[in-house]
């Protein structure tokens, strides 16, 4: 049975992963930061 | 129903369990993969303008499309959205995370297709039918499918796993209204403009993207708990057993927490649509159209924080008195905005908006674990799902309360700057509402628990339901 292997998470697959999601989510905050810097202005 | 759990190979419940030594924590990106596709939602609106001109392309044409017609297809999208997480909860549930995340990202991806070839030959109706349905059906589905797998990962602090992937959703626009905004400048031309290229690029990147999440999801083994974890101790309020998806719809907690989940929306749902205008109105010649398109992107940015912030925060609070804050907080907040009003403060305006929408956003990321305090993990996926029709109901009062009286206020010559104050004032009342409801929240009755897997109330009845 698969589950029934041993495995182990590398940081690499972590890093990875949360990058994927986390720099688009980063990019798009930044550009929502930057729209809102006009309430400031 | 077929349930998913026999069968189905790689798509399979049995062939997501996690080996010994996965990490946990691959989980939340895996969550935020589908989430954030699905965000893109409140970002739809950038189309609109655009999808008005496809045949006058400077212009709208007599035979382009109205935003009137166009507003359909946001509406469309969020019905379905309630409707197929109402319906496919327990199938969701039973089938695993895999195979609702790879159906979302199908109908999702789908949905674009269909809208870009609705685009091209210029039949709204495709539209309605693509990213209307087909979209709404993938909301449903994905917004729902990894809540349960991300509370099993995380039993010590359920409020923050979900308030992850939560957070997704709300900052899914952040990402796709300046990536469709760039996408169509690339496409445009002086005789063509590119939305139809759009919805297909979109398309095909958020199924890949929502695909990798698909791929890397996993449930933990049955008897699996995280490293040094303790059960806590005695909690009325959290309960060990499980309830059966259509037993909870019998039980008072299931409509108590409904109600509360309806105000906090309809009361956020308000403002969030008009904030632009309001500020505007009721600071004439302080608040520029400019800055007031700036006040709407800090309340996003507000709305998506919150999920985590008061999600996280409810892990120590405790979910009732959480949303005894929100009620609380929120009374007191929508007193206060039309005397920022009459003083002229905007930046106490401002305020009062930023953390109202902040708790807006945090009713939906926590009311998951809430739900799983009151009726157990085992269903709470598919609970949640029903759950979400509180979302399409204040979808409709929200924006009807606000829209509607500031009408018949401005008809009756009240100045527009004070038009909004009797509004603040009903959806001050509305949390008293959902106060005295999250009051009347108590534990579980224990003949509504599951016993030995099948439904306490009888498994041929909840059989006929489903």
């Amino acid at each position: 049975m698969e589950n029934t292997n041993r495995t182990t998470t590398t940081t690499l697959q972590l890093v990875l992963a949360w990058g994927f999601v986390g720099i688009p989510l980063v990019w798009g905050v930044f550009q929502t930061l930057l729209n809102t810097l006009q309430l400031f202005q | 129903m077929e349930t998913g759990s026999g069968g189905g190979g790689w798509f399979s419940r049995e062939r997501t369990v996690a080996k010994p030594g996965f990490s946990r924590w691959m989980v939340p990106p895996a969550a935020l993969c589908v989430h954030l596709c699905i965000g893109q939602a409140y970002a739809f609106s950038v189309f609109n303008l655009p999808m008005t001109k496809l045949i006058g392309i400077s212009e709208s044409a007599p035979d382009d499309w109205k935003l009137t017609e166009l507003g359909w297809i946001f509406s469309l999208a969020i019905f379905f959205l309630g409707v197929s997480s109402a319906l496919f909860g327990r199938w969701v549930e039973e089938g695993g995370p895999r195979r609702a995340m790879f159906t979302a990202a199908c109908c999702w991806a789908g949905g674009f297709l269909i809208s870009a070839f609705g685009v091209s030959i210029h039949n709204l109706w495709l539209i309605y039918l693509g990213y209307g349905v087909l979209g709404g059906i993938a909301l449903g589905i994905g917004y729902i499918s990894p809540v349960s797998t991300l509370m099993k990962w995380f039993p010590d602090r359920p409020g923050m796993a979900t308030g992850m992937a939560i957070m997704g959703f709300g900052g899914g626009a952040f990402i796709a209204s300046p990536l469709s905004v760039w996408l169509m400048n690339r496409f445009n031309t002086e005789t063509h403009i590119g939305v139809m290229e759009t919805f297909v690029v979109l398309g095909i990147v958020y199924f890949v993207f929502m695909m990798v999440g698909s791929i890397i999801v996993r449930v933990p083994a049955a008897d699996w708990k995280p490293e040094g974890y303790v059960a806590p101790r005695e909690n009325k309020l959290i309960s060990k057993n499980d309830v059966y998806v259509y037993d909870a719809l019998k039980t008072p907690q299931f409509w108590l927490i409904w109600v509360v989940l309806c105000v906090n929306t309809t009361a956020g749902i308000g403002v969030l649509g008009q904030a632009s205008a309001m500020s505007q109105e009721m600071f004439p010649g302080q608040i520029t159209p400019i800055a007031a398109a700036g006040l709407v992107g800090l309340m996003s940015l507000f709305n998506m924080g919150g999920r985590f912030a008061w999600a996280t925060t409810s892990d120590y609070l405790g979910r009732r008195n959480t949303y005894f804050v929100f009620m609380t907080l929120g009374f007191i907040l929508y007193c206060l905005v039309p005397y920022t009003g009459a003083i002229g403060s905007v930046a106490g305006f401002v305020l009062c908006f930023c953390i109202i929408i902040s708790m807006y956003g945090g009713g939906f990321a926590t009311v998951p674990a809430y739900l799983r305090d009151m009726f157990g993990t085992r269903y709470v996926g598919a609970i949640h799902g029903l759950l979400l029709t509180a979302w399409s109901a204040a979808g409709i009062f929200g924006p009807v309360l606000v829209n509607y009286i500031r009408q018949y206020n401005v008809t009756h010559d009240v100045p527009k700057a004070q038009a909004y104050g009797t509004t603040m004032y009903i959806m001050a009342g509305l949390f008293v509402l959902g106060f005295i409801c999250n009051f009347l929240v108590k534990a579980v009755d224990a003949r509504f628990h599951m016993k030995n897997e099948t439904p306490a109330l009888g498994a041929a009845d909840a059989a006929a339901k489903a």
